[in-house]
């Protein structure tokens, strides 16, 4: 592999992280990290999703008019999902219940298209299969922290395995009910951003604009 | 040039003279520019051609797969309410052995003829106008506004002798409509167990409607008081074992109020007058 398929593929892990660094996809990451089965199966879709339609986007975008080309992107992006959706009800049904609408809500992940607009138009139909492999492990690792979290203190299993032996069936553990529901994912990922940006300090946003101080006299006017 | 062409061609001659013609007008139209109005017509349908081909073959191709997955969900949590469902089971042949599907008109109270039970599908039936029927808002505690005139019920049979009997319910809860099955021992008083397969309830609150430890609190409770009302109801916290009625009391559920009650409407509508309460009175007399 070469370096620059290798920064394609790995960057966006922590250095250009859609969730962290440029806070796409928040809204499903917030919906399906309750279970850690459910989060790697949205994981799964939703990169299979983005490398194929990262594709199709690339082998077409010399001839796509760009009068049109949002639309293009949108139709190759939600036949892709009908496909995934049509497969997981198929071959994974357990699971497809229970991610219900969300893996239909793939067609609205700001990811897949951030993705065919910011780097699919520009470069071959490779490459940007690979960044949009990329860019799904992105996704994936931060759904896979924040499933980790919440389902370890929200109800005390992971993957159906007892990890904390809850009160109720004789244990220590008592679940934080927090955990299940949706905030208490903004937190996590909040945390995670926080982390991140302390680790690379790169990350850390500039203020747009300064607010001036008012004891200098200088915005307030007498 | 086209002569060369036609000696390459294995198949159809017409096919490949359309072929060829396809290919003429396809060479032409992507050398045109990109911004051009016959290009960007040609393109959105070309695009919209493909995706719509590949879209129906994915839908039929899979839906025999999709809809077994369906049908075998079912039979799951029917085997499950009916206390037949272990790990090992094979599905398919535990439900054929042990359980029969039976329509019940649910103002007679008899057993529907003449149509076939399979093909019957409750909840499209619940909302085909020429199937269903509007439940009037002040007897609508279910909160569900129309319900199917004839409903499947499932027996569960251990040779001829009737063992339980499985009955369809659903209601609103806080979130959504959670659709089950409550099972009762033939006597049509006793609960043996409930199942609430769809439900959109809070996880880790309401949702715990699934939860076996809940679940498991209903068996052996009675659904109607002595003078044969329907007294089964969620209590808040939990059911004080000392009191005569704790027979048809179960405990709430913690953190979902709104759930609870939704569960305690959904079981006093669908097991009064205006559900099975009918039916259930033929199953006792005819015991």
């Amino acid at each position: 592999m070469d370096k620059e398929t290798k920064k394609v593929l790995f960057e966006p892990l922590v250095d250009n992280n859609p969730i962290t660094l440029q806070v796409l996809g928040v809204c499903s990451a917030l919906a399906v990290t309750s279970q850690m089965s459910t989060s790697l199966i949205m994981a799964l879709a939703l990169t299979s999703v983005t490398a194929c339609s990262s594709a199709a986007i690339s082998a077409v975008r010399q001839h796509t008019p760009s009068s049109i080309r949002i639309i293009v992107q949108m139709i190759i992006i939600a036949s892709l999902v009908i496909v995934v959706d049509q497969l997981l009800k198929a071959f994974a049904f357990d699971v497809s219940k229970k991610l219900s609408v969300f893996v239909g809500l793939i067609i609205t992940n700001c990811i897949v298209m951030g993705r065919a607009e910011a780097y699919a138009m520009k470069n071959p139909p490779m490459k940007s299969f690979i960044d949009g492999i990329g860019n799904g492990m992105g996704y994936s690792l931060i759904l896979v922290i924040v499933a980790l979290f919440r389902e370890t203190l929200g109800s005390g299993k992971l993957l159906g395995f007892d990890v904390l032996p809850l009160v109720k069936d004789g244990g220590w553990y008592v679940p934080n009910g927090m955990m299940l529901l949706p905030p208490s994912a903004f937190f996590i990922i909040g945390l995670i951003i926080w982390a991140f940006r302390t680790w690379k300090p790169k990350q850390v946003e500039h203020n747009e604009f300064k607010i001036m101080s008012i004891s200098h006299g200088e915005g307030g006017h007498h | 040039m086209l002569n060369a062409e036609k000696k390459t061609c294995k198949y159809n001659e017409q096919l490949c003279k359309y072929y060829e013609q396809f290919r003429v007008y396809a060479d032409r139209i992507l050398a045109l520019s990109n911004d051009s109005l016959e290009k960007t017509i040609n393109v959105a349908l070309a695009l919209c051609l493909v995706c719509a081909v590949l879209v129906s073959l994915a839908t039929v191709a899979l839906r025999p797969l999709q809809s077994y997955n369906k049908a075998l969900d079912m039979k799951k949590n029917i085997l499950d309410v009916a206390g037949l469902l272990q790990d090992d089971t094979d599905i398919d042949q535990a439900f054929k052995e042990r359980i029969e599907a039976k329509l019940v008109d649910l103002k007679t109270g008899d057993y529907v003829e003449g149509i076939d039970v399979d093909e019957f599908d409750q909840r499209k039936a619940a909302k085909d106008p020429a199937q269903n029927e509007a439940i009037p808002v002040e007897k609508d505690i279910a909160s569900i506004r129309v319900k199917a005139k004839y409903t499947k019920v499932f027996l569960v049979k251990d040779g001829d002798q009737l063992q339980s009997i499985i009955l369809p319910i659903n209601g609103y809860g806080l979130w959504s409509t959670m659709y089950g099955f409550l099972a009762l021992e033939a006597d049509g008083q006793t609960v043996q167990s409930i199942n609430l397969y769809d439900q959109g309830e809070t996880p880790g609150l309401g949702g715990e409607v699934v939860n076996p430890n809940w679940r498991a609190l209903w068996k052996g409770k009675k659904v109607y008081s002595e003078n044969g009302d329907v007294a089964l109801t969620l209590v808040k916290g939990t059911v004080d074992t000392s009191r005569p009625d704790a027979v048809n009391k179960v405990d709430g559920l913690a953190g979902a109020t709104l759930t609870s009650r939704g569960v305690s409407n959904l079981i006093q509508y669908w097991m009064g007058a205006e559900g099975f309460a009918t039916y259930l009175n033929k199953i006792r007399t005819a015991n």
